[in-house]
């Protein structure tokens, strides 16, 4: 996903590079996602409600999936956050248990946190929310590969 | 089931009301996936584009778009599979110009992905499988690959909430 800090790069200038480089990424930049924050095993991620992204026209809330690339990209942020600087990651499971449908017209903000890291697998889970923060609209679990 | 009816007339039938549950999502129109049907088979196809990507030194598609991709064809299958003996005797029409007649899609409860292989940057298909479908839950398997349908680029399970229509 990543390419590798360079030793002598401050933690500013890493948190700055891993951030231009999620939101360069095409799918990111089509979804408009914005980093909030990054560092120390988690992430923060968000983006804004779009007509094209919705689920149902009947309702306006904005499909499953998209709610999934925000959580995924969330989650390969926080992996990449860790303090042990892996070189890349990438996706190996993933499970989003659906909570509630999201507030039409609300941005959405996906916080991640990788809560356990081997030699080679990352965990980490991640909330997805709106306006309404104390109620999650999804959560999710992965696993996901560590490239040192 | 009446043999004699014309062909001409059972494909149009079908591919409405094929052409009905796909038009009830503007984000699948926005990811251009397409459904190609075969009797009553289903293959759902991605044609790749540049706003799929997710790693671009790869390059690679990105692991949400293939999550959507997977539970898009998840959803469709399992509607096209519950609506299927309504649409065959008669019983619904459903049609893209008449709002009301479009079925309220099944819900995700849950959703988990493996992802086997990185996506290439060319064209991805997925077939979905209803495992199970009672009168409120059902769980749904599916696959996805891209030129080789032995080697899969990520499979999912699901489970959906049935809508009471």
């Amino acid at each position: 996903m990543m390419d590798r800090k360079p030793d002598d790069m401050s933690d500013d200038d890493f948190v700055r590079l891993a951030q231009q480089f999620i939101e360069a990424m095409p799918h990111a930049l089509a979804l408009q996602m914005k980093v909030e924050s990054l560092g120390d095993g988690r992430s923060v991620i968000s983006m804004p409600w779009a007509e094209h992204l919705v689920g149902d026209p009947r309702t306006g809330v904005i499909h499953g999936g998209v709610v999934s690339a925000l959580m995924d990209t969330s989650c390969g942020a926080a992996v990449m956050a860790h303090g042990i600087r892996p070189r890349s990651t990438a996706t190996i499971d993933l499970r989003i248990d659906y909570m509630r449908a999201a507030t039409p017209r609300q941005r959405i903000t996906a916080r991640a946190e990788c809560y356990h890291m081997t030699r080679s697998v990352a965990f980490v889970r991640a909330v997805a929310l709106d306006e309404d923060s104390d109620n999650p609209v999804a959560s999710a679990t992965g696993a996901f590969t560590v490239e040192r | 089931m009446n043999r004699n009816e014309p062909l001409d007339q059972i494909k149009q039938r079908r591919d409405s009301a094929l052409k009905a549950l796909m038009a009830a999502v503007p984000y699948m129109n926005w990811l251009n996936i397409q459904f190609d049907r075969r009797g009553d088979e289903l293959t759902a196809v991605l044609p790749f584009d540049r706003k799929l990507i997710g790693n671009q030194m790869l390059p690679a598609i990105h692991g949400g778009v293939t999550a959507a991709f997977l539970e898009m064809t998840a959803i469709i299958e399992l509607s096209w599979t519950a609506l299927w003996e309504d649409l065959e005797s008669g019983r619904i029409a459903p049609d893209v110009a008449v709002p009301d007649s479009l079925p309220r899609l099944p819900k995700t409860i849950d959703f988990t992905v493996d992802y086997l292989r990185s996506g290439l940057p060319r064209d991805a298909y997925a077939r979905a499988r209803v495992v199970r479908s009672g009168r409120r839950y059902a769980s749904v398997h599916v696959e996805a690959w891209q030129d080789n349908r032995t080697k899969l680029m990520a499979q999912a399970t699901g489970h959906f909430l049935m809508r009471q229509n």
